[in-house]
């Protein structure tokens, strides 16, 4: 990169200015205080038909500034972590707090839970990368997908490498620190025939440079992708068991992460209110995070509150073990934090897998969806209603491309009526899973 | 929290932004020639500095109380150097004349080799007032602000006892730019955006619904409290919520829909809207690409891009690149008439900008973006438009879109809806996903109600992982045929 980015200065600084924050909190009269502040500084290059379209330098940087009196809480945060915006943003957090109302779960999480240590999670792999460089790679990976017969016309590639540190505070004494990077590859084209245009993409993203998939592999895949929805039609209108590619499967795992999140619990917003203990899924179906794991996306060895992370289940043999808390919305429960504040780190499944194809076979006949569209999915009900576009299976065999089409249902069913997952696992992401086959699902098409 | 009062009138907005954005470190006008020479390196042959400072500041209540309340600085230099289609750029967090310096050399570096051009001297921009430049957030106390939420909780709790839930927000952003760019732009704007927001949970015999409702637009929070909307958005609310609590299963496949009037102008946002932004034209991306002067929709569909109504949510005195906002017809009756354009993309394709370059702040690059988008009224009676279906759909309000330009399919969700049956309005559905092709869709709206209305203020865009506020707009629609999603096949 073109501007040096010192992890080890920078993570000091941070430092100083949450300990200055804490420090000046405390002078002024607040009875608790936490600060969270990050740095991070990248490059984003895109290509597009050979050329280069932009290049792109970010250096962002913020503070976030909690403080409690009593039970009141004002918050202000700043893209500027300067000495003077610092102090200005603990002074006007205090002014807040003045006006805010008595909460009686407000406050920091308990003292004995803060992590003890901080581990390295081999997450921090800078990438000495020239701007020169970053362009050969992204023009590498759309020329291989270009040469592809059939393929048009091209959205571009787009290579992105970033790194940073986070330092969260607050006034148990409590300090924490991690560094971290993501780096990024990935292609979109576009084909054309009687029947119009289509396009699709593929990336890859890692946190060490040395493990992203090669530059010409992923524009050959977009390449792949694009052409196969070519001539697409539209799927009957019926009830049909519907498969979800392992990067969807990921989204439905979010669903009902959101719904055991404890801020959808205390609002009465989740269908999954009052359901702990209760089957869900099959029982051969388990899944909990690894928050702990080396060099995963998400791992982090302590969460927004400061509080330890652990290897949490939250299925467990199909039963809804565990809510997903922080220290607030665990005293909003009556319950204790998960170590959860953040949101879950690393989402792995214990299940048996299955090949596609047996999956397919399972299927006989049905809908292998590979695109979603839209934000049709109602958390509080959990009612499911998405645009859709993928593949007609019949005969356990692949037919054809389809696409405007809906599948709906309710993600209550969709989790009893979990049939089978993948080895076709996707790690690109936090979450990790397979392809998921559905029982029955309803589509809407012609 | 924020202490200035004063109302800034298009007219002064420039010494404003001089004063707010530039004087703090040290600069002033001449500077930015100084400043936008060193983006200006070999080869680059047009450059602009954008300068930005925002005050966001929001309340949460829950339970009855406001708990939670947060206060937000941001602010920064954003510069980009082109050469033909190439764009270099970047943006840094003090705008002092070292990080000019620093950041106009690394955009410049997009091109290595070519002649260095002059800076052109500037010219003040003298575009219209959309809005009056004021902080939105000043002229309330908190006490006033809390008492505001307080009533929305009070009255969604007294209309009904399924009511279990209320949370209610309210947020102000005042944002003053100043954009710089060496073809001799000069602008400044001063923008203030309010909104309150009222959600709630409603519980009866163990069935769960939410409803929600909000709005507001670029004007002071006092309004907002004038106009008693607390009141009215926390009776929608309940409304829809208690709506939805009898709602049954939505139908499943093709049907003829009709589109209330206002917020469901979602659909010209994704199924036309987005497939007109320049960038996607001029790279041939979009289903509408080439089709300039074509049928596009069927005659009587007339839809326009206008950042020029007062005071709404999408509307912009000057855009993000200095052009004055402007009134941009997309489609007349029925053919395909104008793209929305930003200065890279009009000049790559011999057009004229057209006040549509907007970022979601300065560490973003403009792009071609929407304002407040809507379709003008027709003839026909809303009550003729229900009659006129068999069986169908009748859908008032929406979540939130979706459409691959490229295919042309886009997406919408229904949070309200009826069906309609022998030309009635019957039991109301749950929320089902509504699936077309942009071009097909338009072409099959068969009536035009002449009741036009905008969108209450709720409004975001995303693009390219750029959120942006923006207006819909429209009167009651019948499309003859769409597909529903719902699961009753």
């Amino acid at each position: 990169m073109t501007q040096a980015f010192d992890a080890a200065s920078q993570q000091a600084l941070l430092e100083t200015r949450v300990q200055a924050a804490l420090e000046q909190a405390k002078q002024l009269g607040a009875d608790a205080c936490e600060v969270g502040a990050s740095v991070d500084q990248g490059i984003g290059i895109s290509v597009r038909l050979g050329e280069v379209e932009s290049v792109e330098l970010s250096r962002d940087q913020g503070i976030a500034v909690t403080v409690y009196v009593g039970q009141r809480k004002g918050t202000v945060s700043s893209s500027d972590a300067g000495e003077a915006s610092v102090r200005a943003a603990v002074e006007q957090a205090l002014a807040i707090a003045r006006h805010t109302g008595e909460d009686p779960a407000a406050g920091l999480a308990s003292a004995d839970l803060m992590a003890r240590e901080i581990p390295d999670l081999d997450v921090h792999h800078p990438w000495q990368l020239s701007t020169d460089e970053a362009i050969e790679l992204a023009l590498a990976c759309e020329d291989a997908g270009r040469r592809m017969e059939g393929i048009s016309n091209s959205d571009g590639a787009s290579l992105s490498s970033g790194e940073g540190v986070r330092v969260y505070g607050n006034s148990h004494g409590f300090l924490g620190s991690q560094r971290g990077s993501r780096h990024s590859l990935s292609c979109m084209l576009i084909a054309e025939d009687a029947s119009g245009m289509q396009r699709d993409y593929d990336y890859s993203s890692e946190r060490d440079p040395q493990r992203l998939a090669l530059a010409e592999d992923i524009g050959v895949s977009a390449a792949e992708r694009t052409l196969r929805r070519l001539g697409a039609r539209r799927p009957i209108t019926g009830r049909f068991p519907v498969m979800f590619d392992p990067a969807l499967a990921g989204g439905l795992i979010g669903h009902l992460m959101s719904a055991i999140a404890g801020g959808s619990l205390y609002r009465q917003a989740s269908f999954l209110c009052d359901r702990l203990g209760e089957p869900l899924f099959p029982e051969w179906f388990s899944l909990g995070e690894k928050p702990l794991e080396r060099g995963a996306m998400a791992s982090a060895p302590f969460d927004n509150d400061g509080v330890y992370t652990r290897d949490n289940v939250f299925i467990d043999q199909g039963r809804l073990a565990s809510y997903m808390l922080s220290a607030y919305s665990a005293r909003r429960l009556g319950m204790e934090t998960t170590g959860n504040a953040g949101g879950a780190r690393n989402i792995r499944l214990q299940v048996p897998l299955s090949s596609r194809q047996d999956l397919l076979g399972k299927m006989e006949r049905g809908v292998l969806v590979t695109e979603l569209m839209g934000q049709g999915v109602n958390g509080v009900t959990g009612d499911y209603s998405r645009g859709a576009a993928g593949f007609w299976v019949e005969n356990g065999q692949i037919q054809y491309p389809v696409e405007e089409f809906t599948i709906a249902g309710s993600l209550q069913a969709m989790f009893a009526g979990l049939v089978g997952i993948g080895d076709d696992v996707d790690t690109r992401g936090s979450v990790h899973s397979g392809s998921w086959l559905i029982d029955e699902m309803t589509v809407a098409g012609s | 929290m924020n202490q200035q009062t004063a109302e800034i009138t298009v007219h002064d907005a420039l010494d404003y932004a001089v004063a707010t954005l530039l004087a703090p470190g040290g600069l002033n006008l001449s500077s930015l020639d100084t400043g936008l020479g060193h983006a200006l390196g070999p080869g680059v042959d047009f450059a602009d500095l954008y300068f930005q400072r925002s005050w966001h500041e929001s309340w949460v209540l829950e339970d009855g109380e406001v708990k939670d309340a947060s206060y937000d600085i941001d602010g920064g230099v954003g510069v980009r150097a082109m050469a033909g289609e190439k764009t270099g750029f970047a943006y840094s967090n003090q705008i002092t004349a070292e990080a000019l310096a620093e950041t106009g050399r690394t955009a410049s570096g997009i091109a290595r080799h070519g002649d260095r051009l002059s800076v052109a001297p500037g010219v003040v921009n003298q575009a219209k007032e959309r809005y009056v430049g004021r902080d939105p957030i000043s002229g309330l106390s908190a006490e006033e602000k809390i008492a505001m939420l307080k009533e929305a909780d009070r009255v969604a709790r007294a209309q009904d006892p399924a009511v279990r839930q209320v949370s209610a927000s309210l947020t102000g952003l005042y944002e003053v730019v100043l954009v710089r760019a060496s073809d001799g732009t000069l602008a400044a704007d001063v923008r203030p955006l309010v909104r309150l927001n009222v959600s709630v949970i409603a519980v009866r015999d163990g069935r769960r619904e939410r409803g929600s409702a909000g709005g507001g637009g670029r004007y002071a929070m006092l309004r907002l409290r004038d106009e008693g909307v607390a009141e009215r958005y926390a009776r929608e609310a309940v409304r829809q919520a208690l709506v939805n609590l009898e709602a049954v299963d939505a139908p499943a496949g093709q049907m003829p829909v009709v589109l209330g009037a206002g917020w469901p102008g979602i659909l010209l946002h994704e199924a036309v809207g987005h497939g007109l932004e320049g960038d996607f034209n001029r790279k041939g991306s979009s289903a509408f690409a080439g089709r300039m002067g074509e049928r596009v929709a069927a005659k009587g569909v007339t839809v326009v891009d206008d950042a020029t109504l007062v005071d709404r949510r999408g509307s912009m005195s000057i855009d993000d690149e200095g052009t004055p906002g402007a009134y941009t017809p997309l489609i007349e009756d029925g053919i395909l008439t104008g793209y929305m354009q930003d200065k890279l993309n009009a000049r790559l394709m011999g057009m004229t900008p057209t006040g549509n370059a907007r970022r979601e702040s300065y560490a973003h690059m403009p792009m071609p973006r929407m304002t407040n988008t809507y379709m003008l009224a027709g003839q026909d009676d809303p009550a003729d438009i229900i009659k006129s279906v068999k069986r169908g759909l009748y859908a008032v309000s929406f979540g939130g879109g979706q459409v691959d330009i490229t295919s042309g399919k886009f997406v919408f969700s229904a949070s309200e809806a009826y069906m309609i049956e022998d030309g009635r309005i019957t039991a109301p559905v749950k929320g089902a996903t509504l699936i077309g092709n942009g071009p097909e869709a338009m072409s099959r709206v068969s009536m035009i109600g002449h009741d036009l209305e905008l969108d209450t203020g709720i409004g975001v865009c995303g693009k390219e992982g750029q959120g942006v506020p923006v207006g819909v707009g429209q009167p009651t629609l019948k499309l003859d045929e769409l597909t529903v999603g719902g699961t009753q096949s």
